[in-house]
């Protein structure tokens, strides 16, 4: 192959031995602590500077928790709704479906028997959900950031300000979680003071 | 010596009492013959007198030998050709304020044509020419021929039209019909009289089919409400438009004239048409050069340089572009008013090209000057890259429109070598990685990448990979050298982009693959044609 060596010697430059991933360098994550009330059940929207979303499971999840194997995933929401069916075409994805905050993307069971239902999060149009999880549902457990992706959102322009708003930032989350250790510590303090009376 | 026949002496006669310069009345009396109309209007007014006063007999023996019949003049009445000036004696009360009835010929003073509205007199004359002329010179344009182009008040076709009838009517009496196609059209006899004069000025000559334009547009306020009547006569003709200034264009001005009857017309407008206070005057002249084509190969060595400005809501994300860096010698060497950029594909911001480098191709619009000789071109070449160590460019030349077309057909259909640097999360061996070099016509399913997303289609898109070459380098990076089809898209195959550019170098290794610098090798376009240095 022609001009091989134009690129120079090969070697890693110093100013790239702490490279951020791809996560990391194109997305900002923002976070949606208890979804729906339902504790610990963490959502993280990706958005990418261009106003793009990607919904995925945060850490805390308790389907990201040992021991929880998933039975499978169905993006049927309801008898007459799938996500599976979401169509768009052009640039403007028209014909997309519209997602609420509260809209529901999908329905992932259990070995143990539990269901979680993971949602939109944010306002906007529902462009792909990530059909891979379906045949290898452990992909969402692997890499629950990247490849394990539950749904690509786009908002509407004018909202791609306002849709994080009510979501916490990476710094805000810790502290939420940081607190809701804490606070469960001392919730089984109690306990087990119950438990000496 | 004047143009006109013995019959024409009524018409001429009758013109010429109501404030009609001579050259109109050439037109009107359907004088073919250019030459007779580039005498100064002023000498010609003269001989008109002359002729008109003379002894009949005289003239006609001095006029018809020099005078072409005219075209398609039918003769209706073998009577009609005997001579029917009402009055000879009448001629010019019109014309002259001092009510003189008889005024020396050696003192005429024309007054403005009640037709062309002076178009025909000092505005076809050498001082206009020059004027024009000096408009030209002043501007740098280089040219070696020109097309003139003007621009009449919409009222022109209406006194034009009232003008006709006038003739038609006086041709009527004696027994002669004509039809509106044996004048000659105002802008002819204007061009006829005004060529000559600018390749005498300019040197050049004129060349409808030349890219270089001299416009010229002429208006007249004094008589603008001549056209208002039609309006109200035809208003199906003057429907309002966007980016019209006035409903009342010249085409629909002669549409609606076309669809008027004489009655109305004569109900609506004076005929002969009033004689103007004051001339035409031309309220705009510009100069045009057709668009130049510049194109070349550029070479970028920046990962902070995007290729064009990077701006985003009016503010600047990235200090220059390559497109700048180029720009702004090509417009300093060829002073166009505008520019257009293209190139065959584009790279990201933090992608270097090397190689030969990616073609590109400027359109220079209204540029002043359209030639350079090769010397010059070279030298343009090394201003520009002396001026910057991000951008190099070779190959520069001027090409024609036509040859751009190349440039975008290479850009589907030809093939893109890359050099990329990889990161690895798992250990790898030199042996994990050799099997790369052995795949050949890989294909990749693509999904529109999520950073293009928001403003492409979704789509899944087959790409190919035709080779791949590996660099090993350590236990987390290797250098990775690929041959691949146009438009596919590198860091998504290197990353895969959440699993939806598949497979992908990740995927291949079993491991989370990142890509850390990106370099394109060659853009294989054979175009523009490689120059010897
Ligand atoms: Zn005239």
């Amino acid at each position: 192959m022609a001009g091989i060596m134009a690129a120079g010697p090969s070697e890693v430059p110093a100013s790239i031995a702490t490279f951020p991933g791809v996560t990391e360098r194109y997305f900002t994550r923002w976070y949606k602590p208890d979804v729906k009330g339902n504790h610990c059940e963490d959502h993280c929207i990706l958005q990418h500077s261009n106003r793009i979303c990607v919904i995925t499971i945060a850490d805390a999840h308790p389907l990201l928790q040992k021991g929880k194997p998933i039975k499978s995933i169905s993006y049927q929401i309801s008898a007459n709704c799938s996500r599976l069916q979401n169509k768009v075409s052009g640039k403007s994805k028209r014909g997309a479906q519209f997602l609420t905050e509260l809209a529901p993307l999908c329905r992932i069971l259990c070995s143990d028997g539990e269901e979680y239902t993971i949602y939109s999060c944010i306002r906007g149009k529902l462009i792909e959900v990530n059909e891979n999880i379906l045949d290898n549902p452990s992909l969402l457990q692997e890499k629950p950031s990247t490849e394990g992706y539950i749904a690509v959102v786009l908002p509407k322009f004018e909202e791609s300000k306002k849709v994080t708003q009510g979501l916490l930032t990476r710094e805000e989350y810790e502290e939420c979680l940081s607190k809701r250790f804490n606070s469960t510590s001392l919730y089984n303090t109690k306990n087990e003071n119950l438990a000496e009376i | 010596m004047v143009a006109l026949a013995e019959k024409d002496r009524p018409v001429a006669q009758m013109l010429l009492n109501s404030g009609t310069c001579p050259r109109c009345i050439f037109r009107f009396c359907g004088v073919g013959l250019q030459t007779s109309y580039r005498q100064p209007h002023k000498d010609l007014l003269h001989e008109l007198h002359e002729f008109l006063e003379s002894n009949e007999r005289e003239s006609k023996l001095s006029c018809e030998m020099a005078n072409p019949p005219c075209k398609k003049m039918k003769l209706e009445n073998a009577n009609g050709i005997k001579d029917q000036t009402p009055n000879g004696s009448h001629q010019l009360t019109n014309v002259h304020s001092d009510g003189s009835d008889t005024v020396a010929i050696e003192n005429l003073n024309p007054v403005v044509c009640n037709i062309c509205l002076g178009i025909l007199q000092d505005l076809c004359e050498m001082d206009f020419v020059k004027a024009v002329c000096h408009k030209i010179n002043s501007s740098e344009y280089q040219f070696s021929s020109f097309v003139f182009s003007v621009s009449f008040p919409p009222q022109l076709s209406v006194r034009e039209h009232a003008a006709w009838l006038l003739v038609k009517e006086e041709m009527g009496k004696q027994g002669l019909s004509i039809g509106k196609d044996d004048f000659v059209q105002l802008k002819e006899a204007y061009k006829w009289i005004i060529h000559p004069l600018f390749l005498e000025e300019l040197g050049v000559p004129a060349d409808g089919k030349s890219l270089f334009e001299v416009s010229v547009v002429f208006a007249h306020p004094e008589t603008d409400e001549d056209c208002c009547f039609l309006a109200s006569v035809c208003p199906s003709c003057f429907k309002p438009a966007k980016n019209k200034q006035s409903v009342f264009t010249r085409m629909a001005v002669v549409k609606a004239l076309d669809m008027i009857d004489e009655e109305e017309f004569h109900k609506n407008y004076p005929s002969p048409p009033s004689l103007p206070k004051t001339p035409c005057s031309a309220v705009d002249i510009q100069c045009n050069n057709g668009a130049i084509f510049v194109a070349g190969r550029y070479n970028k060595y920046s990962r902070t340089l995007p290729q064009t400005p990077w701006i985003i809501d009016g503010e600047r994300k990235m200090e220059s572009s390559v497109e700048e860096l180029i720009l702004e010698h090509l417009m300093a060497a060829f002073k166009a008013d505008s520019f257009n950029f293209s190139s065959s594909g584009r790279e990201d911001v933090d992608v270097r090209t090397l190689g030969n480098g990616r073609p590109f191709a400027v359109e220079l619009v209204n540029p002043r000057r359209v030639q350079l000789a090769a010397v010059e071109m070279k030298e343009l070449q090394q201003r520009i890259n002396s001026s910057s160590d991000k951008v190099q460019v070779r190959d520069l030349q001027l090409v024609s429109r036509e040859a751009i077309v190349h440039m975008k057909e290479g850009e589907e259909e030809k093939t893109k070598t890359y050099s990329a640097l990889i990161w690895t999360e798992k250990v790898i061996q030199n042996e994990d990685i050799t099997f790369l070099d052995s795949m050949k016509e890989l294909k990749l399913d693509q999904k529109t990448p999520l950073r293009v997303l928001h403003r492409r289609p979704l789509a899944v898109r087959i790409r190919v990979i035709h080779s791949m070459q590996s660099e090993y380098i350590d236990e987390h990076h290797f250098r990775l050298h690929l041959k691949t089809q146009a438009g596919t898209y590198v860091k998504e195959f290197v990353h895969g982009d959440f699993g939806r550019t598949k497979p992908n170098i990740g995927f291949l290794l079993g491991t989370t693959a990142d890509i850390l610098e990106l370099d394109v090798e060659s853009v294989d376009v054979d175009w523009p044609p490689a120059l010897d240095d």
